[in-house]
C-alpha cells in the first residue's frame, strides 16, 4: 500500500472525474442531469453494504467467482522463464471478465428506478453479458453492435437474441465499436428519463470510467489474495489486453500502490503501428482528445477527425481508450506496448496447444507479450495475465485467417 | 456589443422574432456550401448557424451525420470552415455567424489560436455540443473573454435546479432543444415548448431561441410565436442532400424565414 495517502495512485478520480488532465464529463446538455444523478446514485451504492452483499452474492451464485489463478505449467516450461499464472475470467458466466461489471451497472440501473437498457458491444462480449443479466432480472434490452462486427461475430449475436435482447446493426462510420457507442448515446439522449446506459468499459463520462473500474477491481483483489496464497507474496508483473482498457484495469488497480508490481497493457498493433493508423494502439500511435464524454489518448488525423483504426479483434477495435490509462501511460506507472494480429494469432494457437485453453483474441494480444518478455525473466519472476475472455466466439474469424476450410466435414487447411 | 446583441436589438425595434438556419460548411462542397451561406441573408436568416463537420457527431441524426460526411469527404476541416466565415464576411458585416460543433477538432487546433483565428474570420458565436456547464474552464470561459458569445443549450432535462449553472456563462441567446433527442428526429409541440421557454425567460434576460424538430413554415411560425424565434437545421441540409440548387434551397428557406417572421 502506499507510503502516503497523498502519493496513491487509487485516490481518482477528482470531483471533476479528472484523472490528472484525462476524463471529465463531455456530454451534451440532455444526459448531464442524468450523469449527475448516477453519480449521486453510485456514490450512495458505493458505501451501502446491501449493494455490495447483493453482488458478491450474484458474483458467487450466478457468476462463478472467484474465478481461478492458474498455474500455466507448460506454458511456463515452453518460454522457460518466468512463472506464468492465468487469471481465468474467461471461466466466468457468459464467457468474460464483462459480466462483472454490468450486474453492478444494471443493480444501480434497478435502484433508480430504469427499465430499458442500452448497451454497445464490439466483440459481443458486454453485449451477451448485459443481455443476460437484463434477461435474470426481466429488463428490457437493446444493444448495439457495428454491422462489421455483427458480421465477425455472428454466434455473439444469435446469444444475444436467445436471451431475448434486440441488436441493431449501426452501418454509420465504418461499423465497429466506436459507431456503435455513438449510436448508443444517441439512443440514450432520445430517451435519457427510462434508459440506464450499460458503458461496457472504463470509457465515457464520469462517473463511468471510475464505476467500471470498481467494478471490475474484484479481479485484481483475488488476484492479491490467490497469489498470496500461492506463493505467499506479491505478483512481480501484471499483464493484460487493452481495448477500452476494463479487464486490465481490473487487475491493475489494486496493485497501483504496490511499487514492486510491474503493470503492462497490450493494445492491438493491428497489422502493425504505423502511419496509415491499421491498428487501435491510441496511446502508442494517438494524442489527446475528446470523444465520448471522455478525453484521453485518441487515434485522429491532424484535423482532430476519429479515425477508425483496424484490429483482427473486435473487441479491440476502438480508437480511444479509458482516461486512466492515459492517466498511468502520462505519469509512468503503467506501461502499454502493442501486439499485432499475427502475433496474437500465434499466441491463441499456442495457448490451445499447451494449455488446452482456447482464449478469445483479446487476451491472445496479451499472451503475445507475455511470449516476448517471459522467456528473458527469471524463473522466481511472478507474472499474471488476465484471460478475461474465451475463444469459442472467435473460432470462425480464426479459421479464415489460419485458412481452414469449416465447411467440410473434415476441415482443411489450405498450405 | 457582438452582432448577435446588435442582431436581437433590431429584432425587437422592429417587433420580430429571429429566424436563424443551420447549414454544414463544405456540404456538399466548399464552394456551393459559401454561395448558399451568402444568399441566406437574403432568404430572411438572422442568425447562420454554421455546422462544423465532425466524424463523430454524437448529437446529431441521421441527417446531419451524412452532411458531416459529406462535407469531410469534400476536404473540409476547420481551418476551411473558418476561411468560408472570413469570405462571407467580404460581403456582409451584420449577419452573425455562430460556429456549432464538437469539441475535438477545436481542442485539436488549441484554444487560443482558434479563438484567435475564429473572432478574426467574423466568427461571433460557438456553440460547442459537448460542453456542458461542468466544462467551462474549457473554452466557454476563454471565449467569452475573446469577445466571442458562448451559447448554451437548455434541454427538457435541464431543471429548475439546474437552470441557474446553464444560464450563469452563456451569453448571447440561449438555444432550447425542443426535445429530448437528436436532431432532425421528432417533432416539436408549442405545447409543450411554450411552458420551457417560460420557465427559462424568467431566469433571464437573454433571448431564447428554439431548435429540433422544426421542419415546416407553419412549425417555424408556431414555434416562433411562443418564444424569441426558431431555428431549423435538418430540414434544409435535407434539400442539399437531394441535390437542390442553392436557388431552391434558399427559395425554401425564405418560407421558413417568412413562417417565423410572421409570428
Amino acid at each position: 500500500m502506499a507510503d502516503d495517502l497523498f502519493n496513491s495512485f487509487m485516490n481518482g478520480p477528482d470531483e471533476n472525474g479528472r484523472f490528472g488532465d484525462f476524463g471529465g464529463r463531455f456530454v451534451s446538455e440532455t444526459l448531464m442531469p442524468l450523469i449527475l444523478s448516477l453519480e449521486e446514485e453510485y456514490e450512495k451504492a458505493k458505501t451501502d453494504e446491501s449493494f455490495w452483499a447483493e453482488m458478491h452474492d450474484l458474483w458467487t451464485h450466478y457468476v462463478g467467482r472467484p474465478s481461478p489463478l492458474y498455474y500455466a505449467e507448460r506454458l511456463t516450461e515452453h518460454l522457460g522463464g518466468a512463472k506464468i499464472y492465468l487469471k481465468r475470467d474467461e471461466l466466468n458466466h457468459t464467457g468474460a471478465h464483462k459480466i462483472n461489471n454490468v450486474l453492478g451497472q444494471i443493480i444501480l440501473a434497478r435502484r433508480m428506478g430504469k427499465t430499458r437498457i442500452i448497451a454497445e458491444t464490439g466483440a459481443g462480449q458486454h453485449g451477451v453479458a448485459t443481455a443476460t443479466v437484463c434477461a435474470k432480472f426481466g429488463l428490457k434490452c437493446i444493444v448495439y453492435m457495428g454491422a462489421h462486427d455483427v458480421e465477425r461475430q455472428a454466434p455473439n449475436v444469435f446469444r444475444m437474441r436467445l436471451l431475448g435482447a434486440e441488436v441493431i446493426p449501426v452501418t454509420s462510420g465504418r461499423g465497429t465499436l466506436k459507431d456503435a457507442m455513438n449510436d448508443a448515446l444517441r439512443d440514450w439522449v432520445t430517451n435519457v428519463r427510462d434508459t440506464f446506459y450499460c458503458i461496457g468499459t472504463v470509457a465515457g463520462p464520469h462517473p463511468y470510467p471510475a464505476m467500471v473500474r470498481d467494478f471490475q477491481s474484484i479481479i485484481g483483489k483475488e488476484v492479491r489474495e490467490q497469489m498470496h496464497e500461492a506463493e505467499g507474496r506479491l505478483p512481480d508483473t501484471l499483464i493484460a489486453a487493452i481495448g477500452g482498457g476494463s479487464n486490465a484495469m481490473g487487475l491493475f488497480f489494486p496493485f497501483l500502490d504496490d511499487k514492486s508490481v510491474n503493470i503492462i497493457g497490450v493494445e492491438a498493433g493491428g497489422k502493425g503501428v504505423n502511419m496509415k493508423m491499421e491498428h487501435c494502439a491510441s496511446l502508442t500511435g494517438g494524442r489527446p482528445g475528446v470523444l465520448h464524454g471522455n478525453r484521453t489518448y485518441l487515434l485522429q488525423d491532424d484535423d482532430g477527425q476519429i479515425l477508425e483504426g483496424y484490429s483482427i479483434s473486435a473487441g479491440l477495435d476502438y480508437p480511444g481508450i479509458g482516461p486512466e490509462h492515459a492517466w498511468l501511460h502520462e505519469i509512468g506507472r503503467a506501461q502499454y506496448v502493442s501486439i499485432t494480429d499475427k502475433e496474437a494469432l500465434e499466441a491463441f494457437q499456442l495457448s490451445c496447444q499447451l494449455e488446452g485453453i482456447i482464449p478469445a483474441l483479446e487476451p491472445s494480444h496479451a499472451l503475445a507479450h507475455v511470449m516476448k518478455i517471459a522467456g528473458d525473466l527469471p524463473s522466481d519472476h511472478l507474472l499474471v495475465m488476465n484471460m478475461c475472455g474465451r475463444g469459442d466466439k472467435d473460432i470462425f474469424s480464426v479459421a479464415k485467417h489460419l485458412g481452414f476450410d469449416m465447411s467440410g466435414p473434415e476441415g482443411r487447411v489450405f498450405e | 456589443m457582438t452582432r448577435i446583441d446588435a442582431k436581437f436589438e433590431s429584432l425587437r425595434a422592429r417587433g420580430k422574432k429571429a429566424f436563424v438556419s443551420y447549414i454544414m460548411a463544405g456540404d456538399p462542397d466548399a464552394a456551393v456550401s459559401l454561395e448558399i451561406m451568402k444568399g441566406l441573408p437574403e432568404a430572411g436568416v438572422d442568425i447562420i448557424e454554421l455546422g462544423l463537420p465532425f466524424t463523430d457527431p454524437m448529437a446529431d441524426g441521421a441527417t446531419i451525420q451524412l452532411a458531416g460526411q459529406r462535407a469531410l469527404e469534400s476536404g473540409m476541416t476547420l481551418q476551411k470552415t473558418l476561411d468560408m466565415a472570413r469570405a462571407f464576411r467580404q460581403s456582409d458585416d451584420t449577419t452573425p455567424i455562430v460556429l456549432m460543433g464538437y469539441y475535438n477538432p477545436i481542442y485539436s487546433r488549441g484554444v487560443d489560436a482558434f479563438l484567435t483565428d475564429a473572432k478574426d474570420a467574423g466568427i461571433d458565436g460557438l456553440i460547442v455540443v459537448d460542453l456542458p456547464p461542468e466544462e467551462d474552464a474549457e473554452l466557454c470561459i476563454p471565449a467569452q473573454a475573446a469577445g466571442l458569445n458562448f451559447i448554451r443549450l437548455a434541454t427538457p432535462t435541464t431543471d429548475d435546479a439546474r437552470l441557474p449553472r446553464v444560464l450563469q456563462n452563456t451569453s448571447g441567446f440561449v438555444y432550447y432543444v425542443s426535445i429530448t433527442g437528436i436532431t432532425g428526429a421528432a417533432n416539436a409541440e408549442g405545447a409543450d415548448v411554450g411552458p420551457e421557454v417560460a420557465r427559462i425567460k424568467s431566469q433571464t434576460d437573454l433571448p431564447v431561441i428554439v431548435g429540433f424538430g422544426i421542419k415546416t413554415p407553419e412549425k417555424s411560425r408556431e414555434i416562433a410565436a411562443i418564444s424569441d424565434g426558431a431555428v431549423v437545421g435538418s430540414a434544409i441540409v435535407e434539400r442539399i442532400a437531394a441535390g437542390d440548387s442553392p436557388s431552391d434551397v434558399l427559395a425554401f428557406v425564405k418560407t421558413l424565414s417568412d413562417g417565423a417572421h410572421s409570428a
